[in-house]
């Protein structure tokens, strides 16, 4: 079970949160001028990372808020989460879950 | 040719001491050209690789496989068979693969041990019903066999079923020609079968890169070296993506965890297949005697094949609603298979952007009952350049044009 | 009958007796017993019979890996199958017996399956059972596989579920877990530790040497006494850490009744923690490996650890001539706890040239010691009567030694399965001949045994220093002496085992690697190595040890199989918890529920919901019932407890703009004060939900939804909020049970609304349909929505939700005179297919865009983009030949339609391709006549055409109509 750390929260437990798949996904628009492979695209084509995905997790059981995060896909390890409409940090830059009191680093040590 | 499999033949190496049996599949250096290459040793590629010597005469032919075969989701998976789908498109396409399931320990010689005890899925309330009976009627009328239960002929009979649940049981729609079979025997039937056609079968060997020329594909670097081919086909569930992005392609598909747990073995206490759809619960009892669960998938991208706590318990629970007498019995492993989920659920089997690179993916948590067909049809698309007519509609392209095939938000059954 | 009670020795409570019965044979023990350690003292020698070959078996072991004694534990509803004996407590009135034997332990006819072991080695079933086919041998096969039997009845036990949150957790109380968790505990650290034994201190319990110059017992006392002196320390026995998952979370099962007289039990049965610990150290031990010679299954054989336990912690002996067959120190010591008991030791038979410090002890002791030998065959029937030893250079025999136990140690494997769990990786040690834990990629160390650290002294010391976080030192080289393998088609290697349980012999390990299985997970999956109840827990490094052997390829190459959890079994109930029977899920009540039981509904699951899905009056049906509802709601007046509707409150500047977005109708131009009914699509252009909504005021919308989707929608708007459209200044909130809901409907719903008492004028022409007001109803603060499901005249009161049932209950009151009657879902259902109104689940399913059921037109006059527009305009959208949603007739007096049968073209004969199913069916009580709906292809565009109704093989004839049946002009709206 994964310990999430909700960037208005803190660390939580997984079945506290909801993942919403692949974050910085652009919506075409306006509709009239979407062709059907970009529509297509957008609805279902995914990165699908086997290592760092940027996705978005939703804290259903808690502050019910958005937001996003860079996780590895193999160790399930968090390196940052970070609010919607920011640009994901780069490693070693400071972060949301860094400056958090109270947050515990993700799986891997 | 290998020795073939028989009561006369154990009769024989039990008084020679078992030392007369020869290797299931020979271990060959991988030769520079091939006519056919298949990635990836589950079964749905050692079906294609068997088909394509069978069926279409291509015996120089190389299946690569990154680890062993049969490791991964082949191996890992609940084991069920079944047709019971609702779109036409899907029907035909699973009845035919049950069909090959039942002749194929006769024409692999090899026992996969195909179990017919029946897939029966429960309704739980009137819309359930509603739907059991409107997913019975579509079998009946894809010619699939089918029978519709009121809850008093579901107790009837599964014995042992819970007088007294949460969730009531109104009734539900048996397969009879459903069950299960022995997972790893079907990857090592096709593996046996197709090395004696000549497939060469090289594991551990790692695709490193595709060599493609002007859009068409030229073969592939490996671990081992250098193949060429002009014909390449790729089946690595729960890798396609990573897979295909070194082809430079884009897939609609998300790899998950779908976990799985067995039980300690007991005598015979289930004999037939359940799926509650109330819980999700997918439960059955292996010939060896262990309770053999299903659950669902972890909703985030997940390459780990490792097990998680929360679907333990919710798996737990699901089989107490429905026998609450296994209480007591103990969970004896857990683990966990990368599947790959595309939104609806049906795969997709064809050919890539890419000439001569064709792709089976997308089985979900269901490709194990889809192997036989998938690999036929894998091999079909490989051999001739065409779609086989059974899997015209699972192209990639229907994501575009929009031409789904829902199967999980149309029939009310989980896959 | 071999096993005795030894004079003096153990930690048993001699001066207590145990009645228990085995076997229907009543025998005694003492607490402190293990069901094993009682059996041995009982002169019981074969305790079960292996899974394929029902061979006899003896105790293998001692602890939790033991693979041959397993037992069905007590009867009935409270069995348990497959419980290993070493692990059950004594208690009084214990009731076990063995299982997979027929008639018993001592003599099964299965044994049979052993005289044609030769013919059925392992996988053979892959190779035969195949013609005529597999379903002719699979009964019989099923019936003779399994262990124990499932209980019979329900678990009158419950299991609790906790979490915890630790700084240290120690697993294993042994000497390196105890000095880890001082350490730990004095630097100020909250301690867990935890044991899966009843009695705390590991190996400890039955250790001869003397620690810091105290015995081991001694030295354990005074350490418990320190821990239980720190308020930061909480120690737990009888307590398995099952499995170490992501993020430093570990999984404890903890027994909490099990070793007690049943009717002494109370309380939770187990209790399954939850634990997040910021660093664990795992002091798990190891498991002593045993060695593959022939008819090494021979009840008599067991483990040299074993029997050291059994002796110096039960005070039993296994027997009173023992052989022991070692290739390290370690057997030694079990060797002079026996002697020093009184127990016979014929010899020491030790594989390596020159033994270790042990060998001094066994001279003064006047022990024999064959050196640069191994057992190669155990002799004896139905239990050991000698042992042949040959020379480890060429193999040969040398001499036989008559005995009746043979112990042996072929080294130990470090129990490495919650590090390899976590994460962490393996390395293969040569010096001990084991996979010891390599990196770690979670918080955790290992220390002592588990760290391949056996020396006592230096596995407190690796206690100790992972207690303060500083680096464990590696373990020092050891020597173990070589193994005796068989050569590949030495015909004794098929009796020689390696998985005792699962019946895998040396033999087998053959055929797999002779046949290409030689991957260690096609070893194990071909022979089933190591996939018994013990997991291969003595099985599966020997394995390993043989294949490298027969292929040449170091262990490290050949790897391991994948160590998954738990650990140990556990059980089913105890993962479920508390979530069982009405507790699986949460069941959620109306708000007028009690005033509708006191009705006399039949109440029903709707989704998570339970709602009255009629009143049936005595002598009615539910058919009678409902159609006397839906006649009344047609003549006069009908109440309906819709307080599960979806209510969601959507405010700010921005909220027309947003709910623009979200509808596929047009919002921006609904007036203050009015409701419009509007369909909500998912991103791929599938009918989602629908449901009325209202203007409250120029920023303030009330979103409805269906019952079934109003956490599912409030949560899809905070996403397209929050994530998509985070320019748009908007609130959402669900408050679905904020409100409760009555709907009062029918042509006398304004009288008894008026009676009631309202400030709101009801006027038709100040209150017109689809119009939303605000007022005090009967004193009452409330919503009005003048909405019909129905088609009648119908008011839609929503009131604070504690004042729903009040509100329900003066309706149903005020409404007397009018003969107001409460009617269920099942009329609301029969009322709205009457009127043809769609059904969003029932009559879409996941392939209904809008243009299927009638709302292409105004998707057409929408200039603006809305959620799953785009979806709808794909290829497959525009389709001609879509299902549409329309109407059907009966033709024949056959009653109503079944929901679910499927539509064919009329001249089909036979089965044929389907062209739609039916949706929504009823008896209508309003017409008299069966109604129905129906998804059909180009159904829009045949209407009046006859088709078949096809449900499990009869066909009935049918037309294609406009579903609107009653009232198509909306005249009975006005009441």
């Amino acid at each position: 079970m994964l310990l999430i750390d909700c960037p208005f929260c803190g660390p939580r437990a997984e079945i506290e949160f909801r993942c919403g798949g692949e974050s910085h996904i652009q919506r075409p628009g306006p509709h009239t001028e979407v062709s059907d492979a970009e529509w297509a695209d957008y609805l279902y084509n995914r990165e699908n990372p086997k290592g760092e995905h940027r996705e978005r997790w939703f804290h259903a059981a808690g502050c019910r808020r958005w937001f996003n995060a860079a996780r590895d896909t193999v160790t399930h390890r968090f390196r940052v989460t970070y609010k919607m409409g920011e640009a994901c940090p780069e490693a070693g830059e400071s972060a949301v879950s860094e400056a958090a009191p109270g947050a515990v680093a993700g799986g891997v040590i | 040719m290998t020795r073939r499999y028989s009561a006369l033949s154990l009769l024989r190496e039990g008084l020679n001491g078992q030392r007369g049996w020869e290797p299931a599949w020979r271990d060959p250096a991988p030769k520079t050209r091939y006519d056919a290459i298949v990635i990836g040793g589950g079964g749905h590629g050692l079906a294609t690789a068997y088909y394509l010597a069978k069926n279409h005469g291509l015996t120089n032919v190389a299946l690569i496989e990154r680890g062993w075969i049969g490791g991964g989701n082949t191996g890992r998976n609940t084991t069920i068979i079944r047709s019971n789908y609702f779109f036409p498109e899907s029907a035909a396409f699973y009845e035919f693969s049950v069909q090959l399931y039942e002749k194929l320990s006769d024409e692999l010689n090899y026992n996969i041990m195909f179990s017919q005890r029946g897939m029966w899925t429960l309704a739980h309330d009137r819309h359930g019903l509603e739907m059991a009976r409107r997913s019975a009627n579509a079998m009946l009328l894809n010619g699939i066999d089918a029978e519709f239960h009121d809850g008093p002929s579901v107790y009837a009979h599964i014995p042992g079923l819970n007088p007294d649940p949460r969730f009531p049981i109104l009734g539900g729609v048996n397969q009879p020609r459903g069950g299960s079979a022995r997972h790893d025997a079907v990857a090592w039937g096709y593996a046996r079968a197709a090395s004696a056609l000549g497939v060469d079968i090289i594991q551990n060997c790692e695709v490193q890169d595709f060599l493609i020329e002007g859009g068409q594909v030229r073969g592939v670097e490996t671990s081992h070296g250098t193949m060429r081919s002009d014909r390449v086909g790729m089946a690595v569930a729960g890798h396609s993506s990573v897979l295909a992005a070194k082809a430079g392609l884009r897939l609609p598909v998300s790899s998950y965890a779908l976990q799985a747990f067995v039980s300690e073995p007991v005598k015979p206490c289930l004999d037939t297949v359940i799926l509650s759809p109330a819980t999700g619960t997918y439960l059955s009892q292996s010939d060896k005697g262990e309770l053999v669960l299903g659950a669902g998938l972890d909703l985030y991208l997940s390459y780990a094949q490792r097990g998680n706590l929360p679907w333990m318990e919710r798996a737990a629970a699901g089989v107490l609603e429905l026998f609450p007498q296994f209480s007591r019995m103990r969970f004896l492993r857990q683990w966990a298979g990368i599947v790959d989920v595309v939104h609806d659920s049906t795969p997709i089997i064809g050919p890539t952007a890419v000439g001569g690179l064709y792709i089976n993916c997308g089985w979900g948590t269901g490709g194990f009952k889809a192997i036989p067909a998938g690999g036929w049809c894998l091999a079909h698309v490989m051999a001739t350049g065409r779609s086989h007519p059974l899997a015209d509609a699972f192209g990639i392209e229907r994501f575009t044009t929009g031409a789904l095939i829902d199967e999980a938000s149309a029939s009310g059954i989980a896959h | 009958m071999s096993g005795w009670r030894l004079k003096a020795a153990g930690r048993v409570d001699r001066g207590a007796r145990i009645s228990f019965t085995w076997a229907g044979r009543t025998l005694h023990g003492h607490p402190g017993d293990t069901l094993a350690s009682a059996l041995m003292a009982n002169g019981v020698s074969i305790v079960g019979r292996s899974f394929k070959y029902h061979r006899p078996r003896g105790l293998l072991a001692a602890g939790l890996e033991e693979p041959n004694a397993i037992v069905q534990l007590e009867t009935g509803a409270v069995a348990v199958p497959n419980v290993k004996a070493t692990q059950i407590e004594l208690y009084e009135g214990l009731v076990a017996n063995p299982v997979n034997a027929k008639p018993s332990a001592e003599f099964d006819l299965l044994a049979a399956n052993s005289m044609f072991k030769r013919f059925i080695p392992a996988a053979f079933y892959y190779k035969t059972f195949m013609w005529p086919n597999w379903h002719w041998f699979e009964p019989a096969i099923r019936k003779a596989a399994g262990l124990g039997n499932a209980p019979e009845g329900v678990d009158p036990d419950s299991y609790d579920h906790r979490f915890a949150h630790t700084d240290i957790m120690v697993v294993g109380s042994g000497a390196a877990g105890l000095a880890a968790a001082i350490v730990a505990a004095k630097g100020g650290e909250k301690v867990l530790l935890v044991e899966a034994d009843a009695e705390l201190g590991g190996g400890l319990l039955a250790e001869p040497s003397e620690i810091e110059g105290l015995t081991a017992i001694a030295w354990r006392d005074r350490m418990l006494a320190a821990l239980s002196g720190m308020p930061n320390v909480t120690v737990m026995n009888r307590t398995m850490a099952f499995g170490f998952y992501d993020h430093q979370l570990v999984g404890l099962c903890e027994r909490m009744t099990d070793h007690l007289p049943p009717h002494q039990r109370s309380g939770p049965r187990q209790r399954l923690w939850k634990v997040r610990a910021k660093r664990a150290i795992l002091a798990t031990g190891a498991f002593e490996r045993p060695m593959a010679f022939a008819r090494n299954d021979l009840p008599g054989v067991m483990l040299a650890s074993a029997a050291q336990t059994y002796a110096l912690r039960y005070g039993v002996a296994p027997g009173r001539r023992i052989v022991v067959a070692t290739n390290n120190d370690s057997a030694y010591q079990a060797a002079f706890a026996l002697h020093d008991a009184g127990v016979g030791i014929a010899a020491i038979v030790d594989s390596r040239a020159r033994g270790g410090d042990a060998i001094a002890g066994a001279a003064a002791r006047g022990i024999r010691t064959i050196m640069d030998s191994a057992p190669v065959k155990a002799k004896g029937r139905r239990r050991v009567g000698g042992v042949v030893v040959a020379a480890v250079a060429d193999g040969k025999a040398s001499e036989s030694i008559a005995c009746d136990i043979v112990l042996m140690s072929n080294g130990w494997n470090p129990a490495v399965h919650l590090h390899s769990q976590s994460g962490g990786s393996l390395a293969f040690n040569s010096s001990l001949e084991a996979f010891l834990p390599s990196k770690s990629v979670q918080a955790a160390v290992n220390v002592g045994a588990a760290a391949g650290i056996f020396d006592l002294d230096a596995a407190i010391a690796s206690g100790r220093a992972a207690g303060q976080d500083d680096a464990v030192a590696a373990p020092l080289p050891a020597s173990v002496g070589p193994t005796l393998h068989f050569a590949d088609g030495d015909a004794r290697a098929g009796t020689a085992w390696v998985d005792f349980q699962n019946d895998v012999t040396a033999g087998d390990v053959q055929i797999a690697a002779r046949e290409n299985f030689r991957s260690v997970e096609h070893l194990k999956r071909y022979t089933t190595l190591g996939m018994a109840s013990d997991q291969g827990k003595t099985s599966n490094v020997t394995g390993i040890h043989m294949l490298s052997n027969l292929l040449g390829k170091a262990p490290q190459a050949i790897g391991t199989t994948k160590f998954r959890p738990p650990f140990d079994p556990v059980t089913i109930g105890g993962f479920a918890g508390r979530a069982v029977g009405e507790n699986l899920m949460p069941i959620a009540q109306s708000a007028a529920h009690a005033s509708a039981l006191a009705a006399g509904a039949k109440m029903e699951n709707y989704g998570s919901w339970l709602r009255p899905a009629c009143f049936p009056r005595a002598g009615e049906d539910e058919h009678v019932a409902v159609a006397r509802e839906v006649l009344a709601v047609r003549g006069q007046v009908g109440l309906f407890d819709a307080s599960p509707l979806g209510k969601i409150e959507v405010k700010g500047p921005d909220a027309a703009e947003f709910l623009q977005r979200v509808y596929v109708n047009g919002v921006r131009n609904l007036k203050v004060g009015r409701c419009r009914y509007g369909l909500m699509l998912s991103e791929h252009g599938i009918i989602y939900d629908d449901g009325v909504f209202a203007k409250i005021a120029e920023d303030h919308y009330l979103v409805g939804t269906t019952s079934g989707h109003a956490a599912a929608i409030a949560d899809t708007l905070q996403e397209w909020l929050q994530c998509e459209w985070t320019d748009l200044k908007v609130l959402v909130e669900n408050v679905t049970t904020g409100w409760a809901v009555m709907n009062v409907a029918g042509p006398k719903a304004r009288a008894v609304l008026e009676a009631i008492g309202t400030e709101i004028d009801l006027s038709r022409d100040a209150f017109p349909h689809m119009a939303y007001r605000e007022g005090l109803v009967g004193g009452v603060p409330a919503r009005i929505q003048r909405v019909s499901f129905s088609g009648e005249l119908s008011y839609e009161i929503s009131v604070p939700w504690n004042y729903g049932r009040a509100l329900w209950d003066a309706m149903i009151q005020a409404g007397a005179p009018h003969d107001i009657v409460p009617f269920g879902v099942e009329a609301l259902m029969a009322l709205r297919i009457e009127k043809g109104f769609l059904h969003v689940g029932s009559d879409t399913d996941g392939t209904t865009m809008p243009q299927d059921v009638g709302f292409g037109g105004a998707v057409a006059k929408k200039p603006d983009d809305f959620i799953g527009r785009r979806s709808t305009m794909t290829p497959e959208g525009r389709r001609v030949d879509r299902r549409q949603l329309v109407g059907l007739e009966t033709l024949d007096t056959g009653g109503a339609f079944e929901c679910g049968a499927h539509i064919l073209a009329s001249e089909t004969k036979g089965i044929g391709a389907t062209q739609g199913w039916v949706t929504s069916s009823v008896q209508s009580p309003t017409l008299g006549r069966p109604l129905a709906m129906a998804l059909i292809e180009r159904g829009t565009a045949r209407i009046g055409e006859t088709v078949q109704v096809w449900d499990l093989g009869k066909g009935r004839p049918a037309r294609i109509v406009d579903p609107r049946f009653y009232d198509p002009a909306g005249e009975k709206l006005d009441g």
